[in-house]
């Protein structure tokens, strides 16, 4: 058994190897090694805590333990790299659960022996990380279900919905007045549920109101959440431990947020406030003629080419063309030929999506380059090849003051001498805005699935 | 149908209007093509390569226009020198006739072609349209005239156009100034640029500056705020201030530049005069002038139409059949674009064309329909722009809340800060210290998340997510520290708190090593 001091110890540990964990993340190199700290600092804090003197379920805690680590273990292997986002979600909604379950808990747990104002405030604290933790927890299961196609990624927007969310909120609070003086006398556990079926439906809104497009800023929103759910449940236990942990993700999901709504040139509270992404059928009318381009071409201009920039999209996950992608890279490359790979921080349904995609078809992470490093090359790429791409690559961001994406930053392929769009058909993207790119004058369209056209290519280029 | 290509009879007139190549496409259309012996031989086209690809050969021109339904040509229609008649006069009721017209000069012909009852689609009066940029001769004509006329002023200019450092000492690279970056304007530019020279090019239109820019030549700026730009892309006539900079500006250029090609056209007038004979004077002998213009009066004072003059030591180059100089280039564009007008006439593929008055395009090309004068066409509807879209509705929401801020932008500002600042005074003033110190260190710990996270690399984005997931999983020892308080509701509780917890732990953790692994260099 530890002693309280040593438990304290460990907390300590265990915080500073999250803290490397992250900074660890900063570059490729060190990354594996992050990932190694946050292991160790993970199963520090739990040894410590399980060791402690104020635990002795072993059998419950041991069984539990086991069975999540055997479900947590068997979703990492089997998960395709496709289905990120989907994982990612998921395992937000579960710290959301986690954080509601601790908090009923802890709010039955009577025996703290708390007075006064650190009970009202130990109160108030349960309260609130029963309410993030439920926002997080059905935010977390809606975008889960947008992300794998189980609900139509178009934005829901009820009439009047900025008016409902502050209804919702002034509910919250005022049930949490009634929750406090409920619980002063042993109380308040209608209250507190009611308030939990009004955060989860909070969530639920919330997420139903953004549209399919801005899912890498929810997706990073949520893993803030997940953190102040965290933090939260911290305050509510005296556990430091918690506290920093949460805090470290909290804010590093806000960041990702800032990070992302940056990249689409929009403000936050305006993702937030939903909307966006809603392919009402006023896409911008496009005028002008489409150029098809066959397999054979295709392969005479890629042969032909020296400078080749391949500008992945989410379309290229959905066809999961990135090993043939891969092949047709290597062939090129050993044919001595430069090619490289730009990427659009929003490109895909999360955060790095194409990144990790490309990675785990083996592309070399050294030609893979992000938008701002490589935007200012594109006059001298000879073909750039957009797979499954469209709104990050729409000149319409650039020069029309009207369009729903303006201003946000692009990658700017019609600048170089050719431009191969491969496409399903030429219907609008997800943020149903109609792209001149598509018909302009260097660009040739190559219809089909992603995955069937680049083998076809692959083909070709072999013989 | 039959579809019947003509000899042109223009005097000098190399260009036919259908090219072996191109007649194949079209009779995959479902037409017939006829074509005149001899018709593609100015154009190195011979009968048989015709013939080979399933054309009939006719032998003169009456059995010709006899035995087709449409005739594609090139020039108007105008005296035949062989058989003594107009051209018009072998066209009948009901057949259709595709070639350049310029309805706007040759207000007899019109008349003329009316009167046989026949349909005249006039490939100078396509509407300038984005999509109707496949079948716009004019512009496919205007790219060759420019190039011709860099290649005439290096016929006629001594010197190389680009420098170069030899044994026999050092050749400097010509000078070349373009006046009228159109699409001949900025064909000339490539074109000279490609062989070395240093090119420089005006324009009264401030947004073509871009593309002269994009062609690597230098934009002569007029510090002048006038805007050029008059209907349907071409330029205006300016205002007397603004011409007499630009002709000071064209004269300090004449004593520079070695060659000058001017383009400057404006619809329906004549040319406007930008070379003077003082000019002319100025510029080093040998110099040339191409005039593109020459056929509406010319740019330049002392041009002479279809001649290659020498005034004042400077050769000036009049040609007004530039297209026709590169017959077998010219030809194949043409008949290119005349076989968009075809696909466009005839969207069924049966060789039937059908002159829908509806579509704007054909609309804007059809001159006569069936005797009756449809000319001028209603103004075009479509732009080439993309037409400003309605705003999505929820960037108006967004917009009317945002007029609706009645709060001055500094207390805006500030307004965060006032409340943060006034809620952690609260706060501080009623809290207990066991609560300040946890509030202490997670003030602190935001503030190392926000310092590290910033450093995380785009690419490792994912990664971060997944990682701070399983870390996140921290919430498993809120649910351990409270499993052994007495009662099995909050056993219950925190056992399936620690389940769920330990999936995310474990399993963002592994995905994380997995991710990470297949990040190779």
């Amino acid at each position: 058994m530890m002693s309280q001091g040593l438990v304290t110890m460990s907390y300590v540990a265990a915080s500073i190897l999250f803290i490397l964990s992250l900074s660890g993340l900063s570059d490729q190199e060190t990354a594996r090694k992050g990932n190694y700290y946050g292991m160790a600092g993970m199963a520090i804090a739990i040894i410590a805590t399980i060791l402690s003197d104020s635990v002795n379920s072993y059998v419950v805690l041991i069984i539990a333990l086991m069975i999540g680590g055997f479900i947590g273990t068997k979703a990492a292997i089997k998960v395709e790299m496709t289905q990120m986002p989907e994982l990612v979600a998921l395992m937000h909604s579960l710290v959301g659960m986690a954080a509601i379950l601790v908090g009923y808990a802890n709010f039955s747990d009577s025996s703290n022996g708390l007075e006064g104002v650190e009970k009202t405030i130990h109160e108030v604290e349960i309260y609130i990380g029963i309410f993030i933790g439920a926002v997080t927890f059905s935010g977390s299961v809606i975008a889960f279900g947008k992300l794998c196609g189980k609900i139509d990624g178009k934005p829901v927007l009820l009439p009047g919905r900025h008016f409902l969310n502050l209804a919702l909120l002034i509910a919250t609070i005022w049930l949490g007045n009634t929750f406090l003086s409920g619980a002063e006398v042993g109380g308040g556990t209608f209250s507190l549920i009611i308030m939990t079926l009004i955060a989860l439906a909070f969530g639920v809104h919330m997420v139903m109101a953004i549209g399919g497009a801005d899912m890498p800023v929810v997706v990073s929103m949520l893993n803030s959440y997940s953190g102040w759910a965290a933090a939260a449940t911290g305050f509510m236990l005296s556990n430091d431990l918690l506290i920093v942990t949460g805090a470290l993700v909290g804010s590093s999901g806000a960041i990702l947020s800032y990070i992302m709504c940056r990249a689409m040139n929009r403000n936050f509270l305006s993702v937030i406030a939903g909307g966006f992404g809603s392919s009402s059928g006023e896409a911008a009318a496009v005028e002008g003629d489409i150029a098809p381009i066959d397999i054979e071409e295709t392969a005479k201009l890629l042969s032909e080419a020296k400078n080749i920039m391949i500008i992945p999209g989410y379309g290229m996950a959905v066809a999961q063309a990135q090993h043939t992608v891969n092949g047709i890279t290597k062939l090129l490359r050993a044919k001595d030929k430069n090619v490289r790979f730009a990427i659009h921080p929003v490109a895909g349904r999360m955060p790095g999506h194409m990144n990790v995609l490309l990675a785990e078809a083996k592309v070399p992470y050294d030609i893979v380059y992000e938008m701002d490093e490589i935007n200012e090359d594109f006059p001298n790429i000879d073909v750039s090849i957009v797979i499954g791409a469209n709104d990050i690559v729409n000149p319409s961001a650039l020069d029309d003051p009207n369009s729903p994406i303006a201003g946000m930053p692009v990658i700017e392929c019609w600048k170089s001498a050719t431009t191969i769009v491969l496409k399903r058909s030429m219907a609008a993207g997800y943020a149903g805005v109609g792209n001149p790119l598509f018909v302009h004058e260097n660009t040739r369209m190559l219809f089909g699935d992603a995955n069937d056209s680049m083998q076809a290519v692959l083909k070709a280029l072999n013989t | 149908m039959k579809l019947g290509i003509p000899k042109e009879i223009h005097p000098g007139e190399k260009r036919v209007a259908t090219t072996p190549d191109v007649a194949e496409k079209i009779i995959k259309l479902g037409f017939e093509v006829n074509i005149e012996s001899g018709a593609g031989l100015e154009s190195n086209f011979s009968d048989e390569t015709y013939k080979e690809v399933g054309c009939t050969i006719r032998k003169n021109a009456k059995t010709l226009w006899k035995n087709s339904d449409i005739i594609l040509k090139v020039r108007p229609p105008e005296i035949h020198p062989e058989l003594a008649i107009d051209e018009t006069q072998l066209l009948s009721k009901g057949k259709h006739l595709i070639s350049f017209i310029w309805p706007a000069q040759n207000d007899d012909l019109m008349q003329q072609l009316a009167a046989k009852e026949a349909t005249v689609l006039a490939m100078d009066s396509v509407p300038r349209i984005s999509r109707s940029q496949k079948l716009d001769a004019l512009s496919s004509m205007a790219n060759i005239a420019g190039y011709r006329a860099v290649i005439e002023a290096a016929q006629h200019f001594g010197r190389f156009f680009t420098g170069q450092i030899t044994a026999a000492g050092k050749v400097p690279p010509a000078k070349v100034l373009v006046i009228g970056a159109g699409v001949a304007g900025l064909a000339a530019i490539g074109a000279a640029k490609s062989m070395g020279a240093i090119v420089r090019a005006f324009d009264t239109r401030p947004e073509v500056k871009e593309q002269i820019e994009s062609m690597d030549a230098e934009f002569l700026m007029l510090d002048f705020k006038e805007d050029g730009s008059g209907a349907g892309g071409y330029a205006k006539t300016m205002s007397k201030e603004f011409i007499e900079a630009e002709m000071a500006l064209f004269a300090q250029q004449a004593m520079e530049v070695d060659i000058i090609i001017t383009t400057a056209l404006i619809p329906g007038k004549p040319a406007p005069k930008l070379i003077t004979e003082g000019m002319l004077e100025t510029m080093k002998p040998g110099s040339v002038v191409v005039d593109l213009a020459a056929e509406q009066g010319g740019n330049c004072a002392l041009t002479e139409k279809n001649k290659v003059v020498v005034k004042h030591g400077v050769t000036l180059i009049g040609y007004t059949d530039l297209p026709s100089r590169l017959a077998a280039q010219s030809s194949q564009l043409y008949a290119t674009n005349l076989r968009h007008l075809l696909t466009e006439l005839c969207p069924n593929k049966d060789g039937i064309i059908d002159v829908n008055m509806d579509d704007e395009v054909i609309r804007g090309t059809t001159v006569i329909k069936e005797g009756k004068i449809t000319w001028p066409p209603p103004p075009p509807t479509l732009s080439a722009s993309p037409s400003p879209q309605t705003e999505t509705p929820a960037v108006a929401t967004t917009e009317v809340e945002e007029n609706k801020s009645i709060i001055p932008e500094p207390v805006k500002q500030l307004l965060p800060l006032l409340i943060i600042g006034g809620a952690l005074f609260s706060l501080g003033s009623v809290a207990p210290a066991s609560f300040m110190s946890h509030f202490t260190v997670f003030v602190l710990a935001c503030f190392i998340g926000y310092q590290v996270i910033w450093n995380v690399s785009a690419s490792l984005h994912t990664p971060l997510m997944s990682v701070t997931n399983a870390i996140s999983g921290i919430i498993i020892i809120g649910a351990v520290v409270q499993i052994s308080a007495p009662g099995f509701f909050i056993t219950l509780l925190s056992g399936l708190a620690i389940l769920i917890a330990s999936i995310n732990i474990a399993g963002g953790f592994l995905v994380t090593r997995r991710m990470l692994e297949m990040f190779r260099k």
